[in-house]
């Protein structure tokens, strides 16, 4: 079996409040960068397939020479191998761009049975590589996963987290497979581990070794473009402490403010 | 112009962004002289297509057949393109929920086409459509330019106002079946546990009951969903208390968990992190109880009580029931 993990290299969630939209639209510029944290769960996944079915772990990201650091993780916590996609064509890609570059990396690797990554990332939000993943490479799509139940006979079944319930269902491999955080707990890699990843010799693949043109990716392909990134204004509030002798007191206080006066009750 | 709008169900019960997507299209529509279309899939449906006219469609491409008994993306995405290829739309809009978000990144995925997930504002401009989104989990908002027509749009829940609906509207349903039969569908739905009855779904929530580190275990969240019930609230929690394994993950709110905007967020015991702000400080109003004076979430609240909230939650539940007797 082979495990190909799609992550990517984005700014650490504590660093997300301080950005600014000049830091962001410069390549999240002087960030502290980490493996994006929903991707974790899908490096993390990656490494227990194959400790239960047997097999290869790839972990693959596209992005320039930083995103090594990221690959170097999901080496250190147990990634066979990495491999980075990368060419200065694909800068400014949007979803579906990304989408190809990706598809065509899994294909230029020899494939994969299952093909992990995490729901979304936490800067571009848009929960949707994924998706284009498998349109791209034409297999099943599962999302919202939350355990892999099986892999058999060319089949795949896994529960999905819905907001009405648990969905166990089953579809044949290759499959595209988005998972949520309550598939697994990530290992944190040991010292040896980190060490040794941190000598990995990461190969790139180009555009060339892909096969794509660049009217195909990038900047010139995207659909959807961005105009301007701003600030989201604060909502203006000023607290009001509600005091009171007793518990009862400050319940009767508190509901007057919420039925009488916001009417949300 | 038009404007198909899908709307999403469960079970034949239809999320309420569904209506609001459907209203937000049918202001667009009206301000543009144009028409809105709505695509119905599920099994006995009809009476959601009644509805969809009564909350403003024009027309409606009714998909009704035992293959769409489940939502699963395969017969759901050809059914999509079947009914955009039967409108010729501007615009296909989604609510943003988890299957419409699903159905329509593969939508956009298949036909080639612009996607704007999760927009809370989307508006024609020069042929074109533009949107907003929350990007860098909440923290910047990205306006995008859609260079596809149609455009593929997900508008966040809670974001759009309910319409009204109105049972004299008239429109016409164009009965449709199934597009791809059931041996061209790959994927099998071999079990469902629904979840409890009666709790509420973060995401359609009005009002959110959440707890923190503060609420201590797994049955400090007993009072919390005493006082959720009596509210028709829906339970959240923050990171701390999920991954302290209190409550399951889908009760998370925040930068790693849903992004809500309850009319009423009450915080019970979360000392509020910037992480969890980020999912939640779009509320309209903010209730902080916490025995903290100095914990961040009262800077983002509208309401605080420094207080124990074990004291607190059971007294607003009691006097609540009194008011509501």
């Amino acid at each position: 079996m082979k495990f190909t993990v799609l992550l990517k290299q984005t700014p650490d969630t504590a660093e997300l409040p301080k950005i600014t939209p000049e830091q962001a639209l410069a390549g999240n510029q002087g960030v502290t960068k980490v493996v994006n944290p929903w991707d974790e769960y899908a490096v993390e996944e990656g490494i227990r397939l194959k400790e239960r079915f047997g097999g290869e772990t790839v972990a693959m990201s596209m992005g320039p020479d930083e995103v090594d650091e990221a690959l170097k993780s999901a080496l250190a916590m147990g990634c066979d191998r990495a491999v980075r996609l990368w060419d200065e064509s694909f800068e400014g890609s949007d979803v579906w761009g990304t989408a190809l570059v990706l598809a065509k990396g899994v294909e230029k690797d020899g494939g994969a049975d299952v093909i992990l990554t995490g729901k979304m990332s936490v800067d571009g939000n848009s929960g949707a590589v994924a998706h284009g993943v498998a349109c791209k490479l034409g297999v099943s799509l599962l999302t919202q996963v939350a355990k892999i139940v099986d892999i058999s006979d060319g089949m795949i079944t896994v529960e999905r987290l819905l907001d009405e319930g648990r969905e166990t269902v089953r579809a044949p491999l290759p499959a595209v497979v988005s998972v949520v955080k309550e598939i697994n707990e990530p290992r944190y890699p040991t010292f040896i581990r980190i060490r040794k990843a941190s000598r990995a010799k990461i190969p790139v693949l180009t555009a060339a070794d892909l096969g794509l043109s660049p009217d195909q990716v990038g900047a010139a392909a995207a659909k959807v473009k961005w105009t301007e990134l701003v600030k989201p204004p604060a909502k203006k509030r000023e607290v009001v402490i509600i005091e009171g002798e007793t518990p009862e007191e400050k319940a009767r206080k508190l509901l007057d403010y919420l039925m009488n006066v916001e009417k949300v009750i | 112009m038009s404007i198909l709008v899908w709307i999403d169900h469960f079970g034949g019960k239809v999320q309420s962004a569904s209506w609001e997507t459907l209203g937000k299209a049918r202001s667009l529509a009206d301000a543009t002289d144009g028409r809105v279309a709505v695509a119905v899939m599920g099994t006995d449906v009809r009476d959601i297509a009644e509805q969809a006219i009564a909350y403003g469609a024009d027309v409606v491409y009714l998909y009704d057949d035992p293959v769409y008994e489940h939502f699963r993306l395969e017969p759901y995405a050809a059914a999509v393109k079947d009914a955009t290829t039967s409108e010729n739309p501007a615009l296909l809009l989604f609510p943003a929920t988890t299957r419409g978000r699903d159905v329509s990144a593969l939508v956009a995925c298949q036909m080639d086409l612009g996607l704007a997930p999760d927009a809370q504002e989307v508006s024609f401009q020069d042929g074109k459509v533009l949107a907003e989104r929350p990007v860098y989990s909440g923290n910047l908002i990205a306006k995008v330019v859609v260079e596809t027509t149609p455009a593929v749009v997900s508008l966040r829940p809670r974001t759009a106002p309910m319409p009204e609906a109105d049972t004299s509207r008239q429109g016409e349903i164009v009965e449709k079946g199934a597009v791809i039969g059931e041996d061209a569908i790959t994927t099998q739905v071999l079990n469902f546990e629904e979840k409890a009855v009666g709790e509420v779904s973060l995401t359609d929530a009005r009002i959110i009951v959440s707890g923190g580190r503060g609420v201590k275990g797994p049955e400090g969240f007993e009072p919390l969903r005493e006082l959720a019930q009596l509210l028709g609230a829906a339970i959240g929690a923050s990171r701390a208390a999920v991954d302290a394994g209190w409550i399951s993950y889908d009760h998370q709110v925040g930068q790693t968990g849903k992004t809500v905007r309850p009319d009423l967020y009450i915080a019970c015991g979360i000392s509020g992190a910037i992480q969890h702000q980020a999912g939640m400080r779009e509320s309209k109003i903010i209730v902080a109880i916490n025995k903290d004076p100095d914990a961040p979430i009262f800077q983002i609240a509208d309401y605080g009580i420094v207080d124990d909230l074990f004291k607190i939650v059971p007294a607003l539940t009691e006097e609540l029931r009194k008011r509501l007797d």
